[in-house]
C-alpha cells in the first residue's frame, strides 16, 4: 500500500531572531488525510515554524512545497488562499464581535460594501452540520466558554475553504470532555480529507490521534516516532533529549497535624450566584489533597475564597487554628500560605515586571528587601539570582520581564516564588496546566518535595492523571461540594470518573457525615 | 416568616448599595427639591409653551399649551419622591418590579421638559426654538464625535480633534478670505473654502497618523502636539494675513429641503437650514451604516478591538488605520468649517473653545455609537442653547444652575441606565507586527 500523497513538504527551512536560532533546517511532509503529530517543549520552535507556514514570519532559507510545488507564502492572504488554516494557540477572535462576524472577517460575503450576514450565517450552519461544529452563530465570542470558541476557529478555517489544519496546542485549554469532542470533529474533518498538523504537550493525545510523529527540539527535527510504535515514554525521551520519568515517585504520606479546616464553606461567582455550596474538609501536614472534577464545578471558587481573593458568603475557614475566612490575601500569605494561582497570567505574575521583582511580590515590603519605604534592588536580585538557579528558569537573567518568558518558566517563576517561602500550607491550582513534560515534572518533584518538608497540600486539578499521580487522597467536587474523599488507594480512574459525572454510590451518606464530622 | 428571614439576613448584609438604588436617591433629593420649589412659587403663574413664532393675535398651527407652573412642579415633584422610593425596595414580585422600573424610566423622560417649564416660569417658551437651537449648536459636537468614532474604533487615540477643528476653520476662513478679490461666485468660493476646510483636517489628520502609526509614538502625545500646533499655527496666519484687513465673510446661505421644509411649523424651523448642520444627519447616517454593516466598518472594529486576529485573516491592520485617521480628519475639519464659515462668518484665535474635547466626551457618552454620540451631543447642545435663551429671558435662579443641569442628567443616565463604556480594546495601541 503506497501511502497517501504529500500536502504540505516543508524543506529545510531555518529561521533565526536576534540571538536565538528558532529552527535550523526543518524537514516535514504532512499526508493528505493524516495527521502529523508535532511535538517538542516550550520553545523549541513549533510555534514559529507553524507560523511561517501560514505567513505569519518569513523563513530565512529552505522551501515550502504545496502539493507537491514551491509556494512563496508572503502573510496569511497567501496562506488562506492556498488552502491552509491555523487554529492559533491563543484564539484569535474579536470578543465583541459574533460567531458569523468573526468568521467572515477578512473574507466577508458581502454585495457591494455591504454585509451580508445571512448568506454567511448559512453557510456556518452548513458547516456545522457537516462536520458535528455545534455553535449559535448570532452569539458574542464574549459569552462562549473556550471549547466552542475553539470550533469557531475551526470554522473560520473551513470556511476559507482550508484542506489542510494547523491546530496549536488545540488541547491546552480543553477539559478531557472537550478533548474528546474535539477528537470527534477531527475525524470528521479527516474523513472529508482535510489534512491535520496537530500541535501538542499531551503524549497520549498524539499517540492516540495521530499518523506520524515529529519531534522538535531546540529548533531541529530530533526525530520521528510512528505512533503505533510508540510510548509515551520513548516520546518523552526524544521530546526532553534524556529519560524522562513520568512516573511520580514519592515515598508514603506522613501526615500530622491538621493545618487547613474548611467548615460548612458557601462561596458565590462573579454573577453572584452559589458557586461552593456548604463545604468541608480537612488537610493535614504532609499529605497532598487532590481535588478532582470538570472544570467549572466550583474549584476557582473555593481557592480563591481559601486564599483571600474572594468573599466568603458563609462557613469558616480554619488555617493552623485561626479562623481565616474573610481574611486579605495579604493575611493568609502571611500566616504561611503559598498559593499557584489558576490564571498565571493574571492572577500570578505581573506580566510587565522583570522576574527579580515578579519573585518578591508577596515579600517585597518585609525587612529582608525593604529598608524603611525603599526597596532594597540588591537584596531582591540576589534572592532571584539564587532562586532561578534552583528553580532552572530558563533563560536565567533575572531583569528579563516576565512576559517574554515561556509558560513553562512563568510557572517555574511563580513556584519559585511561593515555594521558596517555606510555606506550611500549599494551593495549587492547575500547577501544570498547558507546560511541557521536562516543566510537569519538576514541578511535581517540587510539589513532593515540600510535601515530605511537612507543608500540607491541596492540589486542584482538572487533568485527572495529575491528582491520581501526585495526590494521597483524593476530593472530587461536583456543583459545588465535594461529593467523596477516597484514599489514593481506593481511587482507580473509573471510580473517580464516576464521581466527577456526579454519580454518587449507595451508602455514600454515611461516609460524608464522617467527612463533616467537624460541622 | 420572621424568624426566616432573620435567619437569612444574618447570613449577608440585607441592604446592597446597587445602581438603582442610587438612581432612587438622587430622584428622592430631586422630588423634593422640586416639590420645594414649587411652593414657593407663585400658584398663579403659567408656562405657554409654543411651537412657532407667529405675530400676535393670528391662530396658531399647533395650539399652544398652557402649563400652570406651580401645579405642574407640585405633581412632578411627588411622582419624583414616590418613584424614588419605589426602587429603594427590591420587590420580589415582578409585575411590581416593573412598575418601579417604568415610573423610574418616566422620571427620567420628564426632567428635560420640566427644565424646560420651571426655568419660563410665567413666560411663553417657544419648544420649537428650542429643539432648533439645541441641534444648531450640536452639529459641530455631533460631527467631531463622529471623526473620533472613526478614528478610535480602528484603534487609534483622538484627541486632536479640537486641533484638526481649529486648522480647519483657519484654513477654511482663510481660503474663502483669499478668494473674494476673485470673480468667483460666492457659492463656489464658500464650497472650494469648506473643502479647503475637510482637506486641511485630513491632512493634519496624516501627521497624526505618520507619528502614532508610523513611529508608534504615544498618540495621546502625538494629539497634544498637533493641538498645541494649532493653537500657535492658526494664531500666527491670522495676525499676518487676516488681521490687516476688515476680515468677515459671508456665512454659509440657507438651503430649503424640498417638501420636509413646506411642513408647518419644523418646515421653517429645521428643515430650512445651513449646509453643515445638514451634513451632521448625513454623517450620523453614514456613520452608522458604514461602521456596522459594511465591510470597512467590519474590518475597522476588528482592527480597533484586536488587531491581531484582524492581521491573521490577511486584513492590513496600519494601511485600515491609516485610511480611518484620514477619514475622521476630514470629518473634523467638516466640524471646523462650522465655526468659521456656517456659524460665524469670521476667524478668531481659539474659536472652537474646547468644542473638540466636549466632542470627544459626547463619543465616550455615545460609547463609541454614532447614535450615542448624536444623542449625547445633542444633550450638549441643549444645556449651550438653554443657557443662551435662559440669559435672554432673565430668570429669578441663577443661570449657570440651569445650565449644569443637563450634565448632571448625564451623569445620572450613564451611570444609572447605561452602565461602564468600553472603549475598543485596542485603542491606543501602536499595531507591532512580530
Amino acid at each position: 500500500m503506497t501511502p497517501p500523497s504529500p500536502v504540505l513538504e516543508v524543506r529545510g527551512i531555518t529561521k533565526r531572531f536576534p540571538g536565538v536560532l528558532a529552527n535550523d533546517k526543518v524537514n516535514l511532509t504532512l499526508r493528505k488525510g493524516q495527521v502529523l503529530g508535532l511535538l517538542g517543549e516550550n520553545g523549541a520552535g513549533k510555534s514559529t515554524l507553524m507560523n511561517m507556514i501560514y505567513g505569519l514570519y518569513k523563513p530565512d532559507e529552505g522551501e515550502i512545497l504545496v502539493t507537491g510545488a514551491p509556494v512563496d507564502i508572503d502573510g496569511p492572504k497567501d496562506a488562506i488562499e492556498l488552502g491552509i488554516g491555523m487554529v492559533h494557540q491563543h484564539f484569535q477572535l474579536v470578543d465583541v464581535l459574533t460567531v458569523t462576524e468573526n468568521v467572515m472577517l477578512g473574507n466577508e460575503t458581502v454585495s457591494g460594501p455591504f454585509l451580508r450576514r445571512d448568506k454567511a450565517r448559512r453557510e456556518i450552519e452548513a458547516l456545522s452540520r457537516e462536520y458535528g461544529l455545534d455553535v449559535d452563530p448570532d452569539a458574542l465570542i464574549s459569552d462562549l466558554p473556550v471549547g466552542i470558541q475553539q470550533r469557531v476557529e475551526i470554522i473560520k478555517a473551513l470556511y476559507r475553504h482550508a484542506d489542510i489544519l494547523i491546530l496549536d496546542e488545540p488541547t491546552a485549554v480543553l477539559t478531557p470532555q472537550e478533548t474528546l469532542g474535539l477528537f470527534k470533529i477531527m475525524r470528521a474533518l479527516l474523513d472529508r480529507g482535510v489534512s491535520i498538523i496537530f500541535i501538542s504537550h499531551k503524549l497520549k493525545e498524539v499517540l492516540e490521534i495521530c499518523d506520524d510523529v515529529i519531534v522538535l527540539r531546540r529548533g531541529a527535527v530530533a526525530g520521528h516516532a510512528d505512533p503505533k510504535a510508540s510510548t509515551e515514554q520513548s516520546l518523552a525521551s526524544l521530546m526532553v533529549g534524556r529519560d524522562v520519568i513520568l512516573e511520580v515517585d514519592k515515598a508514603e504520606a506522613k501526615p500530622g497535624d491538621e493545618i487547613l479546616n474548611v467548615v460548612n464553606l458557601h462561596v458565590h461567582d462573579d454573577r453572584g450566584l452559589p458557586a461552593v455550596e456548604g463545604l468541608s474538609f480537612g488537610l493535614q501536614r504532609g499529605e497532598i489533597l487532590g481535588v478532582a472534577g470538570v472544570q467549572g464545578n466550583g474549584q476557582t471558587e473555593l481557592v480563591e475564597a481559601l486564599t483571600g481573593m474572594r468573599a466568603v458568603e458563609d462557613g469558616r475557614v480554619f488555617i493552623k487554628g485561626v479562623d481565616m475566612a474573610g481574611a486579605s490575601p495579604r493575611k493568609v500569605t502571611e500566616l504561611g500560605v503559598g498559593h499557584v494561582p489558576e490564571d498565571r497570567q493574571r492572577d500570578g505574575l505581573v506580566a510587565s515586571f522583570t522576574v527579580m521583582h515578579n519573585l518578591v511580590l508577596c515579600t517585597y515590603y518585609q525587612d529582608a528587601f525593604a529598608k524603611a519605604i525603599v526597596v532594597d534592588d540588591r537584596a531582591i536580585a540576589e534572592n532571584a539570582r539564587q532562586l532561578v538557579e534552583q528553580y532552572d528558569v530558563r533563560p536565567p537573567i533575572i531583569n528579563n520581564i516576565a512576559s517574554g518568558l515561556s509558560g513553562g518558566n512563568q510557572q517555574k517563576v511563580i513556584v519559585a516564588r511561593e515555594f521558596s517561602r517555606d510555606a506550611d500550607l500549599l494551593i495549587a491550582s492547575q500547577p501544570t496546566r498547558g507546560l511541557d513534560v521536562g516543566s510537569i515534572e519538576f514541578i511535581h518533584r517540587q510539589i513532593i518535595r515540600m510535601r515530605d518538608a511537612g507543608a500540607g497540600i491541596l492540589l486542584v486539578s482538572s487533568e485527572l492523571d495529575e491528582v491520581l499521580s501526585l495526590a494521597d487522597r483524593v476530593a472530587v467536587m461536583f456543583e459545588g461540594e465535594i461529593i467523596d474523599i477516597l484514599p489514593i488507594g481506593d481511587a482507580d480512574r473509573d471510580t473517580v470518573g464516576l464521581r466527577m459525572a456526579g454519580v454518587r454510590e449507595q451508602g455514600l451518606d454515611s461516609k460524608m457525615n464522617t467527612v463533616g464530622a467537624t460541622r | 416568616m420572621a424568624a426566616s428571614s432573620k435567619a437569612k439576613s444574618g447570613r449577608r448584609l440585607a441592604f446592597k448599595l446597587t445602581r438603582k438604588r442610587v438612581i432612587a436617591v438622587v430622584l428622592l433629593a430631586l422630588g423634593a427639591f422640586i416639590f420645594i420649589e414649587s411652593s414657593s412659587l407663585d400658584s398663579e403663574l403659567v408656562t405657554t409653551l409654543t411651537f412657532e413664532s407667529r405675530p400676535t393675535g393670528e391662530a396658531p398651527a399647533v395650539a399652544d399649551i398652557p402649563v400652570p407652573t406651580s401645579a405642574y412642579l407640585l405633581v412632578i415633584g411627588l411622582l419624583f419622591i414616590v418613584s424614588g422610593a419605589l426602587n429603594l425596595y427590591e420587590f420580589a414580585v415582578p409585575r411590581w418590579r416593573r412598575i418601579s422600573l417604568a415610573l423610574m424610566a418616566l422620571c427620567g423622560a420628564l426632567f428635560i421638559p420640566t427644565v424646560i417649564i420651571a426655568a419660563a416660569a410665567g413666560n411663553d417658551t417657544n419648544l420649537t426654538t428650542i429643539v432648533a437651537e439645541s441641534l444648531r449648536l450640536a452639529t459641530p459636537l455631533a460631527i467631531g464625535a463622529f471623526a473620533g468614532i472613526w478614528c478610535e474604533r480602528a484603534g487609534v487615540v483622538n484627541i486632536a480633534i479640537e486641533g484638526m477643528m481649529l486648522f480647519a476653520a483657519c484654513f477654511g476662513f482663510t481660503t474663502l478670505f483669499f478668494l473674494r478679490g476673485t470673480p468667483l461666485p460666492l457659492e463656489t468660493a464658500q464650497l472650494l473654502a469648506v473643502i479647503i476646510g475637510v482637506l486641511a483636517g485630513g491632512l493634519i489628520a496624516l501627521l497624526h497618523g505618520w507619528l502614532s502609526i508610523t513611529f508608534r509614538t504615544d498618540q495621546i502625545v502625538s494629539g497634544t502636539v498637533i493641538n498645541i500646533l494649532a493653537v500657535g499655527v492658526t494664531s500666527f496666519i491670522r495676525r499676518e494675513y487676516l488681521l490687516s484687513t476688515e476680515a468677515g465673510a459671508a456665512k454659509l446661505g440657507n438651503f430649503a429641503i424640498p417638501i420636509l421644509s413646506d411642513l408647518p411649523v419644523v418646515g421653517e424651523a429645521i428643515f430650512t437650514n445651513q449646509p453643515i448642520f445638514f451634513m451632521m444627519f448625513v454623517m450620523l447616517a453614514s456613520t452608522h451604516i458604514v461602521m456596522f454593516y459594511t465591510r470597512w466598518g467590519l474590518r475597522t472594529r476588528a482592527v480597533g478591538e484586536h488587531p491581531h486576529a484582524a492581521d491573521t485573516l490577511g486584513i492590513n491592520v496600519n494601511r485600515t488605520r491609516w485610511t480611518n485617521v484620514f477619514i475622521s480628519g476630514m470629518i473634523a475639519g467638516l466640524a471646523g468649517a462650522w465655526f468659521s464659515l456656517e456659524a460665524t462668518g469670521s476667524f478668531n484665535d481659539g474659536m472652537t473653545r474646547g468644542a473638540g474635547f466636549i466632542a470627544l466626551a459626547a463619543m465616550i457618552f455615545g460609547k463609541w455609537t454614532p447614535i450615542g454620540a448624536f444623542g449625547a451631543a445633542l444633550l450638549f447642545g441643549f444645556s449651550d442653547s438653554l443657557g443662551i435663551r435662559l440669559q435672554m429671558v432673565g430668570v429669578g435662579f441663577p443661570v449657570q444652575f440651569l445650565q449644569m443641569v443637563p450634565y448632571a442628567v448625564t451623569l445620572v443616565v450613564l451611570a444609572g441606565f447605561i452602565g461602564r463604556a468600553s472603549p475598543p480594546k485596542a485603542v491606543g495601541t501602536p499595531y507591532v507586527k512580530e
